[in-house]
C-alpha cells in the first residue's frame, strides 16, 4: 500500500513540475508495487489462514450450540455467555487462574532476579547453576508433572517421607482443596524461574561496568543502593518483557493440572485453560468452550495492553 | 605554556608509591611511583593499553593495585572505598544514570552522603524526619552548580534528550557537587566531536583555575595533555617514563619512547654511530658532538621536524635525502625525504613561502639546528640530558 501510494505521490510530483514520467520510469514503478504485494503475500495468506480466519470461527462457533461432530447447529446469540456468567466452575476456574496469575508472576520474577544476580555476583560454577535452574524450562511439563506426583505422594513420597521423619504433618498436597492450589503454584514458578533467570541474567550482562563504577564514586555502593541506582532500573526493559511473558504461560496453566489434579478436588484446581479442554474436548459442547475461550482471550489482550501501555512509559530511557 | 610557578607543593594530595597491577600474566601497571601536588592539573599520557587508566581506577578504589600503597590527602587509602576516598571521577562514557533527570543524577552524590538510608527509600523515603530539609539543601546545591556549568534550563531532561556536550557538562557537575578533594577525569572529551573538545578543553582549564583542587586527568591526546596540564605523566606498557611540566616533556624527553609520543608530526629518529672526537655519524653525516661517547657506540638521534632546516645538497655534516611526499598545511610545510640508510622517511618542518618549488623527486640535504638534537642510548633513555651535541657547521656554539 505504502509503496504504490508513494510512487503515485512522485508521479503527480513530477507532474506537477512539468517532468511527465517516461513510460519507462511508470513500468518501473508498476512492476515494483507488484514485487512489494508478491513479496508481502506468503506472510499475508499465513496470518489469514492460521490467525484470523481461526479467531473469526471462534467467534461464530461461540454463538451456536453446535457439539463437536455433530452435523446440526442451531444460532443461540448469548446463551453460552449467560450460561458462563451461573456456572460455579467457570467462576472457580477464573478466581483460581486470577490467583494462580498473581502469585507465580512476582514469585517467578523475584526469585529469578535474585538466582540471577546470584549467579552472576559469584565467580564459580556459573554455567551449573544456570543450567540445572534453566532444565525445567526446557523438560516436558507433562513428564516433570509426572515427577512431582512421585514425590509429592501422600504416602510414598519423599516430600511427605522427609516431613515424617521430622515429625512434621504429612498433608495429601494434591487432594487437599486449600493446599492443591498453592502446590500447582509452585510447581509453576519452578517451571518458569528459569526463563526469567536466563533473561535477567542478559539483562545483567548489558548493564554498562561504568555505571556501576559512578555509583561506587557517587557512593551507591552497598548492595540495596546499587539495586535501586544502577541494577533495577537498567533491567526496567528486560522486566517488562519478562513479566509479559511469564504471565501469559501463567495464564496458560493446563499441563499439571491435567495430569496431577483434572481440576479437583471439587473445583479447587480447576482453570480457564483446563475448563476449555473439559467442556470442548470431553463434553464436547464446543460452542461453549468458545465462549470461555473468548474470555480467554480478552483477558490476556487486556493484560498485554495495559501492561505495555503502563510500563513502557516508565522503563525506555532512551 | 603557562604551567604555575611551584616547584615546592606544599602539600602532596595524592600520593602513589610503587603501584603495581598484575591481571593473571599481564602486566598492566609495573612500579609506578609519584606525587601530585594539591592543586595540581597532572596528566596521564599515553598509548592506550598502557595502564594509565587502570591506574586513575586504583587511584579512585575501583580497582585494588597488586602492589604498592596509595596516599590522598596525607592518608593511607589502600584499604578505603571509593566513596571514603573523597575522589570524584568523569568516566568517558560520561555514565549518567539515564533513568534520572539531570537534577537526580547531579544530586545522587549528595542523596547517598547527606541522606540516611531510610530517608533515600523510594516514595516513604521523603516522609522520614528531617528528610525534607535536607532535600531542600540538596536541591539548592545541585541548582547552584547547575547554574556554574550552565546547565540549569536541562536540569528536568534526561540523559538521552542532551547532546554529547551537554551529557558531558552534567558528568562533571556529578563530580563537581560534593566538592572532592581531587578529581579524576578518565579521556572525558574523546567522545565529542573536534570543535568542542577544544571549547571543552578551555572550559576545564578555567575551571581548574576557580576550583583550584586536584585534577589527575587520563588523555591518549598529546594536545590535551599540553595544553591543560602543570605536568604531563607519560606512561607506555605500564610503565611510568616521565613526568615533567610539558615544555620539558617536548624539549627534553627523558626517553625515546617519550620523544616518539610526544610531537606531531612525530620526531625523526636514525641511527648513528659515536666517533672520536665527540662526534656521531648519522645517515652519511657526521655532526660534531658537545660531549664524550665511547667511539663506535651505537646511539638513537632524535630530531624535531622542526630543528631541521633544508639547505644545498652536498655540504659537508648534511644529511641527503630525495623528497617523497610535500604536504602543505597552510602555515606550515611539511617535506617528506628519503634518505639512504633511514627506515622511516625524514619529516622537515619549511617555511612554505622559501621553498614553495619544493617538488617530488628532488634532492635535497637537511641539518639540525645547532643544540637541538636529541641523543639516546640504545636502551632508549636519553644520554646526559643537558649536554648537547652541536651540528656541524657550528657556526652558534650550542646553547638552549
Amino acid at each position: 500500500m505504502a509503496v504504490l501510494s508513494d510512487l503515485d505521490r512522485q508521479d503527480a510530483a513530477s507532474q506537477g513540475a512539468r517532468l511527465r514520467p517516461t513510460g519507462a520510469a511508470r513500468a518501473i514503478a508498476r512492476a515494483e508495487a507488484v514485487a512489494g504485494y508478491a513479496l508481502a503475500a506468503p506472510a499475508f495468506l499465513l496470518i489469514v489462514a492460521l490467525i484470523m480466519v481461526p479467531t473469526l470461527g471462534v467467534f461464530v462457533i461461540a454463538v451456536t450450540d453446535w457439539q463437536f461432530g455433530a452435523r446440526t447447529l442451531n444460532f443461540v446469540g448469548l446463551e453460552n455467555f449467560r450460561e458462563l456468567i451461573g456456572d460455579a466452575t467457570f467462576r472457580a476456574a477464573l478466581v483460581n487462574t486470577l490467583l494462580y496469575v498473581a502469585v507465580t508472576v512476582p514469585a517467578t520474577l523475584g526469585l529469578g532476579l535474585g538466582i540471577a544476580l546470584l549467579i552472576e555476583g559469584g565467580r564459580s560454577f556459573r554455567a551449573f547453576y544456570r543450567a540445572a535452574h534453566f532444565l525445567p524450562v526446557m523438560a516436558t511439563l507433562a513428564a516433570m508433572a509426572i515427577t512431582w506426583e512421585a514425590l509429592l505422594h501422600p504416602t510414598i513420597g519423599l516430600i511427605n517421607q522427609m516431613l515424617g521423619d521430622l515429625g512434621l504433618p504429612q498433608p495429601n498436597w494434591l487432594r487437599d482443596r486449600h493446599l492443591v492450589l498453592p502446590t500447582l503454584m509452585a510447581i509453576g514458578t519452578w517451571q518458569n524461574l528459569g526463563l526469567a533467570m536466563v533473561l535477567f541474567l542478559a539483562g545483567l550482562k548489558a548493564i554498562p561496568q561504568d555505571l556501576y563504577d559512578a555509583a561506587d564514586v557517587d557512593g551507591a555502593d552497598g548492595w540495596l543502593d546499587r539495586l535501586m541506582t544502577v541494577t533495577l532500573p537498567m533491567l526496567g526493559p528486560v522486566t517488562m518483557f519478562v513479566t509479559i511473558i511469564m504471565a501469559l504461560r501463567a495464564f496458560e496453566v493446563f499441563d499439571t493440572v491435567r495430569v496431577l489434579t483434572q481440576g479437583g478436588p471439587g473445583d479447587a484446581s480447576e482453570t480457564l485453560l483446563h475448563t476449555l479442554y473439559v467442556e470442548s474436548f470431553e463434553y464436547f459442547r464446543t460452542g461453549y468452550g468458545a465462549a470461555v475461550t473468548l474470555v480467554f482471550l480478552a483477558i490476556v489482550i487486556a493484560l498485554t495492553l495495559t501492561q505495555a501501555r503502563v510500563m513502557d512509559k516508565r522503563v525506555h530511557y532512551s | 605554556m603557562r604551567h604555575r610557578r611551584r616547584r615546592a607543593r606544599p602539600m602532596a594530595s595524592v600520593v602513589l608509591s610503587r603501584i603495581g597491577k598484575r591481571f593473571g600474566e599481564t602486566v598492566a601497571v609495573a612500579d609506578v611511583s609519584l606525587e601530585v601536588g594539591e592543586g595540581e592539573f597532572l596528566t596521564l599520557l599515553g598509548p592506550s593499553g598502557c595502564g594509565k587508566s587502570t591506574l586513575l581506577r586504583i587511584i579512585a578504589g575501583l580497582e585494588p593495585q597488586t602492589e604498592g600503597s596509595v596516599a590522598i590527602a596525607g592518608t593511607v587509602a589502600d584499604r578505603l572505598r571509593p566513596k571514603q576516598r573523597d575522589v570524584a571521577m568523569v568516566f568517558q562514557s560520561y555514565a549518567l544514570y539515564p533513568h534520572m533527570s539531570v537534577a537526580q543524577n547531579l544530586g545522587t552524590p549528595l542523596r547517598m552522603r547527606q541522606l540516611s538510608q531510610s530517608q533515600r527509600l523510594p516514595l516513604v523515603g521523603r516522609l522520614m524526619p528531617g528528610s525534607r530539609v535536607k532535600r531542600r539543601e540538596i536541591d539548592a546545591t545541585v541548582r547552584e552548580v547547575a547554574t556554574a556549568l550552565e546547565i540549569d534550563p536541562l536540569l528536568h531532561r534526561r540523559p538521552s534528550q542532551l547532546s554529547g556536550g551537554q551529557r558531558q557538562r552534567v558528568a562533571v557537575g556529578r563530580a563537581l557537587v560534593r566538592r572532592p578533594k581531587v578529581f579524576l577525569m578518565d579521556e572525558p572529551l574523546s567522545n565529542l566531536d573536534a570543535k568542542l573538545r577544544v571549547q571543552m578543553r578551555a572550559e576545564l582549564k578555567e575551571l581548574h583555575r576557580r576550583l583550584a583542587i586536584t585534577f589527575i586527568y587520563v588523555t591518549h591526546d598529546q594536545s590535551e595533555a599540553m595544553t591543560l596540564s602543570d605536568r604531563v605523566a607519560v606512561m607506555m606498557d605500564g610503565e611510568l617514563l616521565q613526568v615533567a611540566p610539558p615544555k620539558s616533556i617536548y624539549a627534553q624527553p627523558a626517553d625515546v619512547r617519550v620523544a616518539a609520543f610526544v610531537g606531531s608530526p612525530k620526531i625523526n629518529l636514525l641511527d648513528g654511530v659515536a666517533g672520536a672526537d665527540g662526534t656521531v655519524t648519522v645517515a652519511g653525516a657526521v655532526l660534531a658532538c658537545g660531549h664524550d661517547l665511547t667511539p663506535g657506540a651505537k646511539v638513537t638521534v632524535g630530531l624535531r621536524p622542526e630543528s631541521l632546516s633544508i639547505v644545498e645538497p652536498g655540504r659537508s655534516g648534511t644529511i641527503g635525502g630525495t623528497v617523497r611526499v610535500v604536504e602543505h598545511l597552510g602555515a606550515d610545510l611539511f617535506v617528506h625525504l628519503e634518505v639512504p640508510g633511514a627506515v622511516a622517511p625524514v619529516i622537515v618542518r619549511a617555511d612554505p613561502i622559501e621553498h614553495d618549488g619544493l617538488d617530488y623527486g628532488a634532492s635535497v640535504a637537511v641539518t639540525p639546528r645547532s643544540g637541538a638534537a636529541l641523543l639516546f642510548d640504545t636502551g632508549g633513555k636519553r644520554i646526559t640530558p643537558g649536554d648537547r651535541i652541536a651540528a656541524f657547521p657550528a657556526a652558534r656554539s650550542g646553547s638552549a
